[in-house]
């Protein structure tokens, strides 16, 4: 009785899970298509990779996709882990408040945070192009970077700090050399996830970017509107395999946190 | 420890000039006439008036309706599954977990086009279709089609709350109804269900407001004229030039999803305080 339920729910799970990566999937094979309707397998060919990488403005906006990624990220993470340490050491009535503020642009619909920057932006009269897609960026990227490091600073015993003081460093050395390191591997994996949201962003960035300048996703989403075609299916294997990668990295980040910190009797 | 006050200033002045700042702007475009500059204000509530016009009131009672389908379909189809997952032991549970949310991490774009493939007019599924004998059926730039994308694309945001709920749940609840008469049905109904509420409130929550609020998956799966609230107001800024009312809608849009938010967390705060 017990085994048929199981086969029952088995076969629920593999209907479910095969809808959510079917299409995956099949963007994978037709990437490898020799035939250009992604309807019936003509042949193993890596044809479509090659016409991507002879495509100019594909790779002038992959380009700005990195240096947006990871000039924004530079950025976020600065402001962020300030703000995180920031947080942690006011007691002001306000406090609660500016922590509400860091959780915004994770609530707000991003067509919401978009066109609020584009008004703004115009307003100011700053012309669209990559300092505003950075400047945009950091709305979405700071949030990130100060969770994870806020979470790392409240496991965190301040009485090290203290101790450091107490043996005559200046605050600025208690900080560079004692809690610096310790939550330096928050401030890592938060900037991994805003690198990854940067990479991966389109709503916001159609907004701000401007006619000149174009990122990855927002070249992707123009060819897209238009239908399938196989160069698509190429770049999409090519972005699954980093998001893949990502994956990887980030769980094995976490993992050797995990480690250090059972190692440890005492909580860093 | 005072002197790391001032660390926080950057931070402080990064919010207030990209988020207070623009966020009080767009309030006041939704109060504003259009067309008047910056500075000589005419305060009017033509901008929220205008919704009651029939284009646009369709175009929200859309969003609405797809919002509310799209929303029962994932509990419907994933309530079943986060159940599933939490009666097999720790080590699957995990495996499975992970395989719910790694189409989280793939980029919106690529899982929406995925389904491009699959529905196109001379896409896979109607070729099959044919070979059948059936004979093709026009799926893309539908309500079909885009209700298909929405409900893959949140799936996981419905299943993982309503899982970590289950899963919290103490097992010996359910032996003791058991062990109390209850049969399957009753258990079910009068337990596991009620346990369960607040990860699937949480989850109703989620799918809802990002299904209302999306803008890339209808575009793509609808084509170029389907409209929901998220396409009416880039519209409105990026082609219709009408900013005052595409604020309006925005600032309509963040109040409501704000306010489900804060209803939300006083919800969470209420079962700790149970707890």
């Amino acid at each position: 009785m017990k085994k048929k339920k199981f086969r029952f729910s088995g076969l629920y799970m593999g209907i479910v899970f095969f809808m959510m990566y079917l299409p995956i999937a099949v963007v994978v094979i037709f990437s490898f298509n020799e035939s250009k309707l992604p309807v019936r397998w003509n042949g193993f060919s890596l044809q479509w990779y090659e016409k991507l990488f002879q495509n100019h403005a594909m790779m002038e906006a992959l380009g700005n996709s990195l240096i947006l990624a990871v000039a924004s990220c530079l950025v976020s993470a600065v402001i962020g882990t300030l703000g995180a340490v920031g947080l942690s050491r006011i007691h002001w009535k306000t406090k609660g408040v500016l922590e509400y503020i860091s959780l915004l642009p994770l609530m707000i619909p991003e067509i919401i945070l978009g066109m609020v920057l584009m008004a703004f932006f115009y307003m100011l009269g700053i012309p669209f192009g990559m300092l505003t897609l950075l400047i945009g960026h950091t709305v979405f990227c700071v949030p990130y970077i100060l969770m994870e490091v806020k979470a790392r600073l409240a496991g965190m015993d301040p009485a090290l700090e203290e101790a450091a003081r107490d043996l005559g460093a200046t605050g600025f050395r208690a900080f560079w050399d004692i809690t610096l390191p310790l939550i330096m591997p928050a401030v890592v994996s938060g900037s991994l996830l805003a690198f990854a949201m940067s990479m991966d962003d389109v709503v916001i960035s159609i907004f701000i970017n401007g006619p000149r300048i174009s990122t990855l996703p927002i070249k992707v989403y123009t060819q897209m509107k238009t239908g399938v075609t196989p160069e698509i299916n190429a770049l999409c294997t090519i972005m699954l395999g980093i998001t893949f990668l990502m994956i990887i990295l980030y769980s094995m980040l976490q993992r050797h946190k995990e480690k250090k910190q059972k190692g440890r009797p005492i909580r860093p | 420890m005072k002197q790391y006050k001032h660390l926080i200033k950057p931070y402080v002045i990064w919010a207030v000039l990209l988020l207070v700042i623009p966020l009080f702007l767009i309030a006041l475009y939704a109060f504003t006439e259009e067309g008047n500059e910056v500075l000589t204000l005419s305060f009017t509530l033509e901008n929220f008036a205008k919704f009651a016009e029939a284009t646009y009131l369709n175009v929200i009672l859309k969003s609405f309706k797809l919002g509310i389908i799209t929303t029962v379909i994932c509990l419907v189809l994933g309530y079943p599954l986060a159940f599933m997952i939490s009666r097999y032991s720790e080590k699957v549970q995990n495996i499975l977990i992970m395989l719910v949310t790694i189409p989280m991490w793939i980029n919106l774009l690529l899982r929406t086009y995925a389904w491009m493939n699959l529905l196109a007019d001379n896409g896979i599924i109607n070729h099959i279709l044919e070979y059948l004998g059936i004979g093709s059926i026009s799926m893309m730039y539908t309500d079909f089609s885009v209700i298909l994308g929405l409900v893959c694309n949140f799936m996981p945001f419905m299943i993982i709350p309503i899982h970590t709920s289950l899963s919290k749940m103490d097992r010996s609840l359910i032996e003791a109804a058991y062990d109390l008469g209850a049969n399957k049905i009753q258990t079910f109904c009068k337990v596991i269900w009620q346990l369960s509420i607040p990860g699937v409130l949480n989850g109703i929550m989620m799918v809802f407001l990002m299904a209302i609020s999306s803008f890339v998956i209808p575009k793509l799966l609808g084509g170029g004229q389907y409209m929901l609230i998220g396409n009416l107001i880039e519209s409105q800024f990026i082609s219709v030039g009408n900013w005052n009312f595409g604020s309006a809608i925005s600032l309509i849009l963040a109040v409501v999803i704000l306010i489900f938010m804060g209803l939300m967390k006083r919800m969470d705060k209420q079962e700790k305080q149970d707890d």
